[in-house]
Formats: C-alpha cells, sequence, structure tokens
C-alpha cells in the first residue's frame, strides 16, 4: 500500500514540466499583459498606473470596432464556401466507385500545411494588379479588358483574403468530414438502398444528421480560429481604409509597429472578450437547435 | 440507367479535377514565375519554364540570406518538436497511469488551455522574456514546446487505449524505476501517437510566424517566415526574386508531403475523430 502511493506521486513529477511551462510562459504572460493594459507604458521607463484609461480609450475606438467588423465579414465569406465545398467533396470522395480517393485528398489538403505567410506572399503577388497572373489569365481569355484593381476595392480585398483562408482550409475540413462519414456504418447506408432510398434522400435524411456532431465541432473550432486570422492576411495588406485589418494585424499594428505596450495589452484583452463572445454564442445557437 | 451512371461519374471527375487544379495551379504558377525575368513578369502570362531563375536567385541571395533563416527554421523545428513529444508523453502517461488525487480536475485545467487565444498573452510574453533576458535567443520558442495541451490528450488518449497497465507492473516487477519505465518501456510504445503528435508539431513550428518576428531581432537569427516576410518588403518591385523565396519556402513542405502524406491525413483524422 506504501508503494502504491509513492508510485501515484510520480504522476505529479511527469505532469509537472506542463504546469511550470503554463505558468511560466503562458499565464504569467497572461496576468503581466493585463496588467500592462492597466498602465501607461512606452517600453522604455516604468508602466504608471492609469487605471481603466485604455479600456475608456478602447470602446470609443472606432478603428477597433471596424477591425472585428472586418474579422467578421471575411470569416463568414470563408466559412460558409468552406464548408460546403468540403461537404460537398467529402460526399463524392465516400462514394465507393471512386478511384485516387487518396490522390485527391492529398491535393485538396495540401495548402492547409503551407506557411500562412508564404501564401500570403504569393497571393499578393498572383493578384498583383499591374503584374500579377490572375490579371493575366483574364485579359488573355477576354473577360476584362484593363486589368482589375483588386486591393484598390474593399470588397475584392475581403473576397481574396476570404479566398485564400478558404483554399486553404477547406482541404482540412474535408479531412474530417471523411473521417466522419466513414464512422457512420455501412449498414446504415445498405437498410436505406435496400428500402429503395435514392441518393438525395440519403444524403439529406441520414448522413447530413449524423453527420452533425462533426459539423459543429468544425464549427466552433473555426470560430476561434477564425477571429484570430493573422499571417495570411498580414501580407496581403490593411486593404483600402482598412477593409482587411483583422483583429489581430490592429493589435499587432498597436504594440509592436506603433509601440504602444499598454493599449495594445487592453486590445489583446478586448479580442478575447470578442472571441469568447462568439464562442458562447455559437455554441448555444447550436445547442438550442438540438 | 446505364449511360446516366457514367455520365454521373465522369461529372463527379471532372468536379474533383477541377478543385485539385485550383489546389495546385497557384503552386505551378509560383514556380514558373520564379524562373523568368521581372520584364517578361510584368508584361505577359507565363506558362512554361524560362530561363532567369539563376539571376532571381542571386538577387535573393545576395541581399537576404535565406538559407540561413532555413537552417535556423530546421533547428528551431526539429528541438521544438522533440521537447514537444517527450514532455507531452511523459505527461499523457503521467495522466493515463497514475491515480493521484486532483487528477481529473488537473486534467480538465489542461484542457482548458487550449481555449485560451494565443495572443492574449503575446505582449506580456514579450516584456517577460525581455526582463528574462531572453529576446533574441531561440529560448522563448523553445520553452513553448514545454506545454502542449492537445499533444498531452493525444498522448493519454493512446496510452489509455494502447498500453496495457500489466506491462508497466511487469517493468515493476522486475524492478525498474517509474523513470526507467517511461523511457524504456512506455516511450517506445506509444510510437504511433509520437508521429503524429511529431509531424503536427513540426509544421506547427515550421509555420510560426508572430512569436520570432517579436522575440527576434538578430537577422542571422530569423526563422523562415519572418524572411519570407521581409522579401516582400525589401524587394517590393522585384517579382522575380519574390517568387523564388517563396519557392523556397514552399519545396521542402512539398517533398516532406509527398513522402508523408498518408501518415498525415490519417493523423488529422484520429486527431478530429478523438477531439
Amino acid at each position: 500500500m506504501n508503494t502504491k502511493i509513492n508510485k501515484s506521486f510520480y504522476g505529479y513529477i511527469f505532469i509537472a514540466p506542463f504546469f511550470i511551462g503554463f505558468l511560466l510562459i503562458g499565464l504569467a504572460p497572461i496576468l503581466y499583459t493585463f496588467y500592462l493594459s492597466l498602465t501607461k507604458w512606452d517600453g522604455f521607463s516604468d508602466p504608471v498606473y492609469v487605471g481603466a484609461a485604455n479600456y475608456t480609450r478602447l470602446i470609443h475606438d472606432s478603428f477597433f470596432f471596424q477591425t472585428i467588423g472586418s474579422t467578421l465579414i471575411i470569416w463568414v465569406m470563408s466559412i460558409v464556401p468552406q464548408i460546403l465545398l468540403a461537404l460537398g467533396l467529402a460526399l463524392i470522395l465516400n462514394e465507393r466507385f471512386i478511384r485516387g480517393k487518396h490522390f485527391f485528398r492529398a491535393v485538396f489538403y495540401f495548402p492547409h500545411i503551407v506557411t500562412p505567410v508564404t501564401l500570403g506572399v504569393l497571393f499578393s503577388l498572383m493578384f498583383d494588379w499591374q503584374t500579377g497572373s490572375i490579371n493575366k489569365v483574364l485579359m488573355n481569355i477576354g473577360l476584362v479588358n484593363d486589368p482589375v484593381n483588386w486591393f484598390n476595392n474593399p470588397w475584392w480585398s475581403r473576397i481574396i483574403v476570404a479566398g485564400v483562408i478558404c483554399w486553404q482550409y477547406f482541404g482540412f475540413n474535408l479531412i474530417i468530414f471523411i473521417a466522419g462519414l466513414q464512422g457512420i456504418s455501412k449498414e446504415v447506408y445498405e437498410a436505406a438502398e435496400v428500402d429503395g432510398a435514392t441518393k438525395p434522400v440519403i444524403i439529406r435524411r441520414i448522413i447530413l444528421p449524423l453527420l452533425r456532431p462533426v459539423m459543429l465541432f468544425t464549427f466552433i473550432t473555426s470560430v476561434i480560429g477564425g477571429l484570430q486570422l493573422f499571417d495570411a492576411p498580414l501580407m496581403l495588406g490593411d486593404g483600402p481604409g482598412n477593409a482587411t485589418r483583422t483583429m489581430i494585424m490592429y493589435l499587432y499594428e498597436t504594440a509592436f509597429k506603433n509601440f504602444d505596450y499598454s493599449y495594445g495589452s487592453a486590445v489583446a484583452y478586448g479580442i478575447f472578450v470578442v472571441v469568447m463572445f462568439f464562442t458562447a454564442v455559437t455554441t448555444l445557437a447550436t445547442r438550442t437547435k438540438e | 440507367m446505364r449511360s446516366g451512371y457514367t455520365h454521373t461519374k465522369a461529372v463527379l471527375y471532372l468536379l474533383l479535377a477541377a478543385v485539385a487544379f485550383v489546389c495546385l495551379v497557384p503552386f505551378y504558377s509560383m514556380l514558373i514565375t520564379s524562373t523568368h525575368a521581372n520584364s517578361e513578369i510584368a508584361s505577359k502570362l507565363l506558362l512554361w519554364p524560362g530561363t532567369e531563375l539563376a539571376n532571381n536567385y542571386n538577387r535573393l541571395v545576395g541581399s537576404v540570406n535565406i538559407w540561413r533563416g532555413f537552417a535556423n527554421t530546421v533547428f528551431i523545428s526539429v528541438t521544438a518538436t522533440i521537447l514537444n513529444v517527450y514532455f507531452a508523453a511523459l505527461a499523457g502517461f503521467g495522466f493515463s497511469k497514475y491515480r493521484f488525487r486532483y487528477r481529473n480536475f488537473l486534467f480538465l485545467f489542461v484542457l482548458g488551455t487550449m481555449m485560451i487565444p494565443g495572443q492574449l498573452g503575446i505582449i506580456g510574453f514579450y516584456k517577460v522574456m525581455s526582463m528574462l533576458q531572453l529576446t533574441d535567443t531561440y529560448w522563448p520558442l523553445l520553452l513553448q514546446s514545454l506545454y502542449n495541451a492537445f499533444g498531452i490528450f493525444l498522448m493519454r488518449q493512446f496510452a489509455d487505449a494502447s498500453i496495457p497497465d500489466e506491462i508497466i507492473e511487469s517493468g515493476r516487477i522486475d524492478g525498474c524505476g517509474e523513470w526507467r519505465i517511461f523511457h524504456r518501456i512506455v516511450l517506445p510504445l506509444m510510437g504511433p501517437a509520437i508521429a503524429t503528435l511529431a509531424i503536427f508539431s513540426f509544421i506547427g513550428k515550421w509555420n510560426d510566424f508572430l512569436t520570432p518576428m517579436i522575440i527576434l531581432f538578430d537577422n542571422d537569427k530569423q526563422t523562415l517566415p519572418v524572411m519570407i516576410a521581409s522579401v516582400k518588403s525589401a524587394f517590393s518591385s522585384d517579382f522575380g526574386a519574390q517568387y523564388v523565396g517563396i519557392a523556397i519556402s514552399v519545396i521542402p513542405l512539398l517533398v516532406f508531403f509527398a513522402f508523408m502524406s498518408k501518415q498525415i491525413i490519417s493523423g488529422v483524422a484520429a486527431g478530429a475523430v478523438k477531439g
């Protein structure tokens, strides 16, 4: 009995690195950021306590609210086609007669592992209005006569950013949907086929309801990820009138380009509240429908 | 009936091929464009390889030490992955096989840390690291690998399902200490979970951008993604050099993926179903 207690003590030792790491690198910086958000600090002299002044500034900061709006717009414009595309292709690739399944899955998934910064640079080059290949293609096939200045138009800019995000993430969702589809037992389909159900009926009445938990999982995780978009949008720029500036880009610009660390800290907590709010809303909205 | 079936099949294949084309064509365009002179890039649509690759490359490496960034990123990614996998396996094993007090609460706490947005503490992280005089070193990037809630979750799931308690008991009877049991018995058995976590950890670290950008100042210490971002601003009108830079960043991933795609994809699927 005595040895049993001694052994279970090792459990604490084995999990200790996580907690030490979290306290030092995770929690301490988060608390310190909160402290900084209550100060005025230029990065050189000592921080001066100013109470809630940074938060008062934050709730009157129209730039901040604009970035919330832009982030949400870009998120919605990327998540809707992303899920539809992933779902459609997952259903096709789940068919028994399709060959080359692994090849297609691999090709669709590849954009997801490429460095987001690189993708941002690649697409900013491709959509460059004077030298980009997209305009060259459109002019060659005669769709447009003059090059389109994509990044001069707020909606084109947002569509491009959302398109890049969609292009990068649909393959990831596809793999998850395929895993979900493979979790549905073969007997369910076979029983439906025996009963004479057509393919569209099987999809609508059987597959989609059974896939619901997987889709909710994707949706909720994509809220957390989508509201924190940063790398690729940063490379595509702020857009005209800051139309494509995301919340994290604003945090980065405030803290690490304008060196306003204390206000940047308040922005970080503002973003935290926004992310938590929308995560809660999505979770509740999907739960009430159950 | 029969021809309708073939029609549907043809349409479905066409759709799959079209999406595959959209996935690959930007990379093809990147490779092709990187071999042309700026005057050609600006004036026409390029579909076939050109002859200017060496010139573009020389202009790029003449002012950006991109292979140094490449080596730095390899070093950071490999070291961080080893640390990450080791400590995640250790903690996952601890949570799986030892019955200590508050175990479930502590495990929920670990999972709870996954809900915290990554950038919440980034300013404080920078400040704490500069107080510890660790800015402009790789320590902050490596220390981050000590805590990885997803890794612990994955390792615990695997240990619960695939490492029988009897093996650990028999190790104890043979006189192994707990550390020795972990290193000699458990760690080798965790192979498949380690491979999955290592792949994700490596890709995540390879693509990491914000943390190295704010922590590292010296250009020679910088990572590849940060260098790519600086190439964009430094070569704003030299498109050929920019294309060579992003090609250098994409090609290793392409090769890596060509060999590992089966493992990567089954790892994503497994992680998602368990999550």
